[in-house]
């Protein structure tokens, strides 16, 4: 059953909030004379919060099809909404905290990064091949103007043009597989075109098409072989967007290739409770070929960095890699896991970024040798780095760990021992480079011994995501509950 | 109680947090405190312990049992006791730690966050030692890892920091084989009561609530294999050893002390709590390659230390050479052997500890440990020749100390299993004694090198640390039905439970 136009409206609250917000925004910089207010971050948190409020506010139930089948409505979107929502809220403190962004106007900022939220509110929901990639535009769009948003420094100019040149070749590649599916079905819904190719016809243009999508999701969430955009892009964007950047539209990216492929190239198994394929197209091989590649190559990278926003550009690489894992496995657990990470992703890798924004803020400098001494330097911001740094390696009590054990648990399950291993080692080498910093922070002498202070809202904010980085590591049977309760996906 | 014990010296760890700046004297007693408290109720649960009742495997004869369900939806749950196995372990730790954080009172150096740091490592160890819930066992096992990286990294020696991250890049290596064989074990593995999956690891024991693939003996061997090198490598056995002497060396006396006389039993004491009861019949499988490896790391530990001339060196590959005892012990699965291998993780746990103390306290004076840089001590500071005297004696085997009784039972033991092999390690004695003798000559006999014609005299805290454990290792020389019986029948039932197998 579609909803009509009309009648879905009442499901697409946390969107208009978002849009008024955006509107609002352009208003006021056009009207405003101070475009450095910082006014114009409260209106944003307003919105973004309203945002996540109303996301949790409507029940999903059994989930709805909105908009003619244009966009679901189910517990699985409403999962990454807040995900992603709740990223963009953090981010924007981070924004207002960060030295990069001072003196530079604000509502243009703001409005990018909100448009990119609305984006990513459509991407999780997109049902049909046409709104996803007008979605998945959304959120490209904007992020360039993000990363470029340091107009004048060379690297962030450097970061917005390779960020657009492999964009559009990305989306390029992937509109070309959509378009070889349409041809297939004859459909846009992903639900039809889900049900053609487990019909069987065309298991050629449907393997093309398969990799041809995965060239564009893999290049959202910074796979192995299309990562080569991201350190660049992280280095050379304001710190806050690359933050975003490593967690929201990673998150949203995750949401579409669960959604897409869980849909188009495999369909519940109601007597197992497990997905089955739906065509002899083995694309679990691939990811999980995909997933293998990526963490180790994000990690092996990662070591040789010196520069903590490149390394922390890797890393999220490798936790990609990881991630990818449980999407290879076709079970409901696997994905539950995904979203159980990017729970705790979210907090310990925002953190590491706060961190980082507020170093540089105190020392002009983001490698890792302007970390040395701050244990000294500034206790409160060192503590909570090696927190959130621990908890990247995986190592208990962190949530970080749970996280993995979860992924871990069901690759096991299911038998591919092999990928269990190599994600394995991978945590190991993952150590070395995160102890670097942790080294840096602690065990080496201070260039500078003056205090770097730390004001009392970014301190906070810092208390704020190494709790839950830390309690999710003791006592996380809450979360666990919600990313179980989100893997329901409707199809139509 | 075990559950007070545990984290007792957590909570000191975040009083001290507290604590405003520069009041580093009652940081030393707060800590001081918070490890007292746990060696009190460690002593009043060795006079409540029941020596009759083995444990093992039966979840009703363990002691002092605390259980919760800690995450329901996994059937994660807070499930600690004690047995034989880990009673001994319980006492060493809470005695070690008091021990060494009175011996820390010398660490000027960021004294807080040294404190809470060991507290936390503390908490992580006595969680290992009490822990029935492999989940549980396995975050305790790597809460340690994170104190241990900065009280080296921080407050080690002049290479401290390679020393750090190379024990906590192994250690986690090994983990990791571990965390994956646990999740294997979680899958195919079931409880009786309710038939869900569990991490309950007296239900690992049960042989018949293994299912899937479990059931394959290469699979098994495969797992027993991947935790034993999580062991191994935290033993250490020959070749996961060389970590050892590098974080030995560059790290501060008392987390030497610590990192010897607990750390070290983690890996044997895995080997007795997980490995051996939940794989018996690769355990027999098996057996014979482990008393290889126990055999090289005795003769081999032994030549190692032999060719040291740093003294804390040679006493950390002397640890090398003991724990091997440990291990040819345990695979001769015989009760004397086993009994003989867990009295060697006792015993070895106070001589060790002793041993760097005593390392330690020329170390504070001299500020070198070169064994040729002394010579002739023995005249100018008696009192310390007699403690390394007693130490190195005791560590060496002589009868009357405890490292004795360990030993020949550990011969006694596993000579009826591998006659040639015991014959070998037999030799190995020498080397050991060997190493021992010729550094106490150099460094206290012969005459006197005039740089240290002045050297200070132990002090009466370093006594304090040092006298507990002489008069204990002596005690339990002469008599060690006190310890013998603590672990008897639980390592007897161990020996049974995989001796049942064939």
């Amino acid at each position: 059953m579609f909803l009509g136009n009309l009648g879905s409206l009442q499901y697409f609250l946390p969107e208009f909030a978002v849009t008024a917000t955006i509107l609002l925004l352009v208003a006021l910089h056009v009207a405003s004379k101070r475009p450095g207010s910082s006014a114009f971050a409260f209106l944003s948190i307003l919105g973004v919060g309203t945002a996540l409020l109303l996301t949790g506010a409507v029940p999903a139930g059994a989930g709805k099809a909105i908009f003619e089948g244009m966009a679901a409505y189910d517990g699985f979107a409403l999962f990454f909404k807040a995900l992603t929502a709740l990223a963009t809220l953090v981010v924007i403190f981070m924004s207002m905290d960060s030295g990069e962004l001072a003196g530079r106007s604000q509502a243009e900022y703001y409005i990018f990064l909100l448009s990119t939220l609305l984006g990513m509110f459509l991407l999780s929901s997109a049902t049909d091949i046409v709104m996803l990639y007008l979605a998945l535009e959304l959120v490209s769009i904007p992020s360039y103007l993000l990363a470029g948003y340091l107009k004048g420094r060379r690297h962030s100019t450097e970061a917005a043009m390779k960020y657009v040149v492999y964009g559009a070749t990305a989306s390029g590649v992937m509109i070309y597989g959509f378009s070889l599916l349409f041809g297939l079905s004859g459909s846009t819904q992903i639900a039809e075109i889900g049900r053609v190719v487990a019909a069987g016809k065309g298991t050629l243009p449907a393997l093309l098409a398969s990799v041809m999508v995965a060239v564009g999701f893999g290049y959202k969430i910074a796979a192995v072989p299309f990562h080569m955009w991201s350190p660049d892009v992280y280095e050379g964007a304001p710190t806050p967007a690359t933050a975003f950047f490593s967690v929201g539209p990673k998150a949203a990216g995750f949401a579409v290739l669960v959604r897409f492929y869980y849909t188009v190239f495999a369909s519940p198994d109601a007597a197992t409770g497990l997905w089955r394929l739906n065509s002899t197209i083995d694309w679990p091989l691939l990811f999980a070929a995909l997933s293998a590649i990526t963490m180790t190559v994000g990690n092996l990278v990662a070591i040789k960095q010196n520069n903590v926003k490149r390394l922390l550009a890797y890393s999220s690489i490798a936790h990609a890699g990881y991630m990818l894992m449980g999407f290879v496995l076709l079970t409901p657990a696997g994905i539950q896991a995904i979203l159980f990470y990017l729970v705790v992703y979210l907090f310990m890798n925002l953190g590491a970024f706060y961190v980082v924004v507020l170093v540089r803020n105190g020392t002009k400098g983001e490698d890792i040798a302007d970390f040395a001494g701050l244990g000294s330097r500034a206790p409160v911001a060192a503590v909570a780095m090696a927190v959130f740094l621990f908890a990247l390696t995986g190592i208990p009590p962190f949530s970080g760990f749970i996280g993995k054990v979860y992924l871990f648990a069901e690759v096991i399950h299911r038998g591919v021992y092999w990928l269990a291993v190599v994600a394995g080692l991978n945590s190991v080498v993952a150590l070395y480079y995160y102890a670097r910093i942790v080294r840096s922070m602690f065990l080496a002498d201070p260039t500078d011994a003056s205090e770097i202070s730390v004001p009392a809202v970014p301190r906070a904010m810092l208390v704020l995501l190494a709790a839950p980085t830390l309690i999710l590591g003791v006592y996380w049977e809450p979360v666990a509950r919600i990313a179980s309760q989100s893997v329901r996906m409707i199809a139509f | 109680m075990l559950t007070l014990m545990t984290f007792l010296p957590l909570l000191g760890a975040a009083v001290i947090v507290c604590v405003p700046k520069g009041r580093d004297d009652v940081v030393r007693w707060i800590a001081a405190g918070a490890s007292l408290l746990p060696l009190i109720l460690s002593v009043r649960l060795w006079f409540a312990y029941d020596r009759t009742v083995a444990g093992v495997n039966v979840a009703s004869q363990f002691q002092f049992v605390e259980r919760y369900a800690w995450i329901p939806s996994i059937n994660v749950e807070y499930f600690v006791g004690a047995d034989g196995i880990s009673m001994p372990m319980l006492l060493l730790t809470a005695l070690l730690s008091f021990l060494a954080v009175i011996g820390s009172f010398g660490i000027e150096k960021k004294v807080k966050g040294y404190m809470a740091l060991f507290l936390l490592l503390e908490t992580g160890m006595m969680g290992v030692f009490a822990s029935l819930d492999f989940f549980l066992f396995y975050v305790f096992w790597e809460v340690m890892l994170l104190p241990m990286y900065f009280l080296i990294g921080i407050w080690g020696g002049p290479r401290k920091e390679y020393a750090a991250i190379k024990f906590f890049l192994y250690t986690l290596l090994g983990s990791i084989l571990m965390l994956i064989v646990l999740l294997a074990l979680y899958f195919n593995t079931t409880n009786p009561e309710t038939g869900g999956h569990t991490f309950n690891l007296l239900h690992y024991m049960a042989q018949n609530t293994h299912s899937g693939w479990l059931k394959g003996f290469d699979v098994r061997i495969l797992m027993f294999l991947g935790l034993f090198i999580g062991f191994a490598i935290k033993v250490p056995l020959f070749p996961f050893h060389t970590w050892l002497p590098d974080a030995h060396v560059e790290a501060p006396t008392a987390i030497s002390v610590i990192l010897a006389g607990v750390l070290l039993k983690m890996g044997t004491y895995g080997l007795m709590r997980i490995s051996f009861p939940i794989f018996p019949d690769v355990t027999v499988w098996f057996a014979v390659p482990m008393a290889i490896l126990g055999v090289i790391n005795i003769v081999y530990g032994a030549l190692c230390a032999m060719a040291q001339s740093d003294l804390k060196k040679m006493v950390a590959y002397s640890s090398v050479s003991h724990m091997g005892f440990c291990l040819l012990g345990m695979a001769a699965l015989t009760p004397t052997g086993m009994v003989g291998a867990a009295m060697q993780m006792f015993s070895h746990g106070m001589i060790t500890a002793m041993l760097f103390f005593l390392v330690g306290v020329v170390y504070d004076r001299a500020h070198h440990r070169q064994i040729d840089g002394f010579g002739g001590l023995g005249a100018v500071v008696p009192v310390y020749t007699a403690f390394v005297s007693l130490a190195f004696f005791a560590s060496l085997g002589l009868p009357g100390l405890s490292g004795f009784i360990a030993e020949q039972m550990v011969f006694l033991g596993s000579f009826q299993a591998f006659r040639s092999l015991v014959v070998v390690a037999a030799l190995g004695i020498i080397f050991v004694a060997a190493f021992h003798l010729w550094a106490l000559q150099r460094v206290f006999l012969g005459p006197l090198n005039p740089k240290y014609a002045a050297l200070e005299e132990i002090n009466g805290r370093e006594i304090f640390c040092l006298a507990p454990l002489g008069i204990l290792v002596m005690i339990v020389g002469v008599w060690p039905m006190p310890v013998l019986n603590l672990m008897n029948a639980s390592l007897v039932k161990l020996v049974d439970v995989v001796k049942a197998v064939i």
